[in-house]
């Protein structure tokens, strides 16, 4: 194993440098960084173009520079990497550290949310096979993948953040925009809970009617300016969450771990009001992460409390339940930041940015108005990136699932008369989760340099800016920092990829043989 | 006993469904099954007659000149015509917008006809439909030119190393290995600013010569996977020469997995062309393409909406309709793949094994 590592990092390393010379060849012959000033006459071009090229040494002929700007980067191993000077005299190293935060803060949340949705709908697709839903699944996702993000990226802010702050000014929705919900939902939820037409249609009513009246009562409340969920909301729900899970990871009829994940809920509303002490205007992000830990050790220890035996499943469903449940009280406390967000000078009621990561003008000592603006900004990136990479994941785990159902093994568990649940979830649904390890893992290392086009379009300040600026202002060493870390990324994670693979599917073993 | 019964009647069934689905093949060419596999999607169907006449009618529309020939096109604006721009009758007082109507009169409408400019005209007057066909023509154009190159190159570098295996497979392997860690977008885009400007044919070569090394892969795992069946063994031991295995044997069974993944390379590639257009690294002024009218006129979005919408809907139908063509295909060579049996189709599957079941008795 440690043998077979060992060999693809060094095949790993030639990769690297065959395709850092090519691409530094390639970029240094495409692009004359001082083409420009020798066509101009001012007597400081003269001048600059002498700094320029004693500062990038363009007086080596690329290919040797290459070795140059290489040792520099070699030195990464000494602990002193040097990555070069950009042209306005910059370190390419700085330049960089500055920019991940930002595209990871960009790409994160799009990327989990397109792997939990993609991989839910896909898994409801496949369940319901040759049903109306799964076409229009398959419609729906091939719409997608023929989506430019650029085209999509106007459309969005023109409907969603244009439209929707002006909405914010009266705020109320239309008797019709609350019948064509209604029926939208009515139909979606009626296309995944129905085998036959009797339920299909108890679902499609009950759908209909629940969203039409809470769509009503969020009017008269007037949530939409003044959002909020509240101690018996935060309740209702976190019950809701606690029968799900339970239900879906170890099934109802194991009484203790429903238990013990009721628990958790009753724990939402009991810690409610403390709690709200504790979220002040000076709150931090690692007072979150603390949170967060309390939160799954009580998990843990109410686990521990109520099982006697097989405690690792039922552990696992009250620790998400209750992650589930702290997150509700999170966002019950970002809605009820919404109305004082709304308040700012710098926001004047149209929160939904169409450009830009951060609000400039808004003041920065609350902390949670402060974090609900990086939020607001995220909003149409996420929805953009959402939108494009959902379809790929959708696609993939729908064909991973029905490729698994066809197995012996899970003709073998449905002999042995367990429920459908165990066989979906416990036995389907986690050798699905195999082959899509490999290509998240790999698609993650792909989005810190992937996100070149949103970022324009949004402008935001990421990776994807760097390159762009690199590209058009023949930038040779911010190109190649650039290029470097992502394509180090990349390799990386396909080695992580397979070796992933060999330790999750026991039939594959890595280094055997040749 | 109910549920033995059930089971039984099942089994029965399949063998059934079998027969039928063994019947519907009968006598039939591996062409001609794959082509009654095909006409049977109807989503893919739909798209190939879609996808021809859009090409049909893009590439029909405007003056070409190929060689000593020159056509002539149905429409009667070139992109270099500068026509009038129409005052008056637009909406928020902008200037030149479509006159496309497509609301018959007794709805109210104005009728189903083109008018003078149907998708409008840009900021100087030109045609936008001239500029969105001839967009469209250098889009498709680009995406063919790509898909050929990294079809080709895929499939001889894929077939070479699967076959021969050992340090051929190894050095080509390594070799398309670095070709993947540069991202697309990156090596497009250090491509097209410098060669941008020596036009959109060497752009797409140049694409495609980076392109194909998703292809070669698959190509690769297929070749090896065939070149052990005893078919191939047989070929071996009659003395036929490795060009023929190759060409004769394994690669008419792998050509489904190549068509495939080619057609799902194509709605990529006109993305990739489009978005690199976009950035400005792609197709640059004075040509037009689809990435390009989009990129030039975003701007104007909420003003003249109409500048936006057409190049995109041409995007879009173009890459949709590929990708169900693409479905279609993968359904169609795929042997696994049954279609789902309606319920006549059901009622003959249980005929067919009562009777099948009475001549065992």
């Amino acid at each position: 194993m440690l043998a077979y590592i060992v060999r693809r990092l060094g095949v790993l390393g030639v990769i690297l440098f065959g395709s850092s010379f090519i691409l530094y060849n390639m970029a240094a012959i495409a692009g004359d960084p001082i083409g420009e000033l020798r066509l101009s006459n001012d007597p400081a071009a003269k001048q600059a173009i002498i700094d320029l090229t004693l500062r990038l040494q363009l007086d080596v002929p690329p290919p040797l520079r290459y070795f140059i700007w290489l040792k520099g980067v070699l030195g990464i191993f000494v602990g002193k990497a040097d990555f070069g000077l950009t042209r306005d005299n910059m370190s390419v190293f700085n330049e960089i550290s500055q920019a991940i935060p930002i595209t990871i803060r960009l790409v994160t949340t799009a990327t989990i949310v397109a792997i939990v949705l993609g991989i839910a709908l896909g898994i409801t697709s496949a369940l319901r096979q040759y049903t109306r839903f799964d076409y229009s699944m398959t419609f729906f996702a091939f719409l997608l993948y023929s989506l430019p993000i650029f085209w999509v990226a106007v459309l969005l802010k023109q409907f969603l953040a244009i439209r929707f702050n002006d909405f914010l000014s009266h705020s109320t929705v239309h008797r019709n925009s609350v019948l064509l919900l209604s029926l939208l939902s009515a139909i979606f939820w009626g296309s995944i809970f129905s085998r036959v037409r009797k339920t299909f249609w108890i679902t499609f009513v009950s759908a209909a009617l629940g969203t039409a009246s809470l769509l009503l009562f969020m009017n008269q409340l007037e949530w939409y300016t003044n959002p909020r969920l509240g101690p018996i909301t935060v309740f209702i729900f976190s019950v809701g969450i606690a029968f799900g899970v339970t239900h879906l990871s170890v099934g109802l009829s194991n009484r203790t771990a429903l238990y013990s994940s009721l628990t958790m809920a009753v724990l939402a509303l009991v810690i409610y009001f403390p709690i709200q002490s504790l979220f002040t205007a000076q709150s931090t992000f690692w007072q979150m992460i603390l949170l967060l830990i309390v939160t799954i050790a009580v998990a843990t220890g109410v686990s521990f409390m109520f099982s006697r035996i097989d405690r690792g499943p039922l552990i696992r469903t009250t620790i998400l339940t209750a992650f589930l449940s702290a997150s509700l009280i999170i966002v019950d406390k970002y809605m009820r930041t919404w109305q004082f967000y709304l308040k700012e000078d710098a926001i004047n009621y149209r929160p939904v940015p169409t450009i830009g990561q951060v609000s400039d003008l808004l003041p920065q000592d609350d902390y949670w108005i402060r974090t609900l603006d990086i939020l607001v900004h995220l909003f149409l990136p996420t929805i953009a990136l959402t939108l494009i990479s959902f379809a790929g994941y959708t696609r993939f785990s729908r064909g991973t699932l029905l490729e698994v159902l066809n197995q012996d093994y899970i003709r073998t568990a449905r002999a042995k008369g367990l429920t459908e649940r165990t066989v979906i979830m416990r036995h389907a649904f986690r050798n699905t989760l195999i082959p899509l390890t490999t290509i998240i893992v790999v698609d993650f290392a792909g989005i810190i340099g992937g996100a070149i086009i949103t970022e324009r379009v949004f402008g935001w300040y990421g990776m994807g800016t760097l390159f762009n600026r690199a590209i058009t202002g023949q930038d040779l060493n911010l190109l190649m920092g650039v290029f470097f870390l992502t394509a180090t990324l990349s390799v990386l994670a396909n080695l992580i990829a397979d070796l992933l693979y060999s330790a999750l599917d026991p039939r594959i073993r890595v280094g055997a043989g040749k | 006993m109910k549920f033995g019964r059930k089971k039984d009647l099942e089994t029965t069934i399949e063998s059934g469904e079998n027969a039928i689905a063994n019947k519907e093949v009968e006598g039939l060419s591996q062409g001609q099954i794959v082509l009654k596999r095909f006409l049977r999607h109807r989503a893919a169907v739909i798209s190939l007659s879609a996808i021809t006449g859009i090409l049909l009618f893009v590439f029909s529309s405007l003056d070409m000149k190929i060689g000593p020939f020159h056509y002539r096109g149905w429409w009667k604006f070139g992109v270099d015509d500068l026509p009038e721009l129409r005052y008056g009758d637009c909406p928020n007082g902008t200037v030149g917008c479509p006159t496309i109507s497509l609301r018959p009169k007794f709805l109210g409408g104005a009728g189903i006809q083109l008018g003078q400019h149907p998708f409008g005209q840009d900021d100087i007057g030109r045609d936008y439909f001239a500029l969105v066909m001839k967009g469209t023509q250098r889009s498709v154009m680009v995406m063919v030119v790509i898909g050929l190159f990294a079809a080709t190159i895929g499939t001889i570098v894929g077939a070479v190393a699967g076959y021969f295996r050992g340090t051929v497979d190894n050095v080509l392997m390594r070799f398309t290995d670095f070709i993947i860690t540069i991202p697309s977008v990156v090596i497009g885009s250090v491509i097209g600013a410098r060669i941008g400007n020596l036009g959109a044919g060497v752009l797409a070569v140049y694409l495609g010569l980076f392109a194909w090394t998703g292809l070669s892969r698959l190509v690769r795992g297929e070749f090896l996977k065939l070149r052990e069946l005893e078919f191939v063994d047989a070929a071996r031991v009659a003395g036929a020469s490795t060009r023929r295995i190759i060409f004769k044997h394994i690669l008419p069974n792998a050509v489904g997995v190549i068509i495939v993944s080619v057609t799902l390379l194509l709605s990529g590639a006109i993305l990739l062309e489009t978005a690199l257009s976009y950035l400005g690294f792609g197709v640059v002024p004075p040509d037009v393409s689809l990435g390009l009218l989009i990129s030039q006129y975003q701007d104007a979005f909420t003003t003249r909406p109409w500048l936006f919408w057409y190049p995109g809907l041409f995007i879009i139908s173009i890459a949709l309709s590929i990708n169900f063509i693409g479905d279609g295909l993968r359904d169609a060579f795929d042997p696994r793949q049954r279609r789902r049996l309606t319920k006549k189709d059901k009622a003959r599957a249980k005929q067919i094994s009562r009777e099948q079941a009475k001549v065992e008795k």
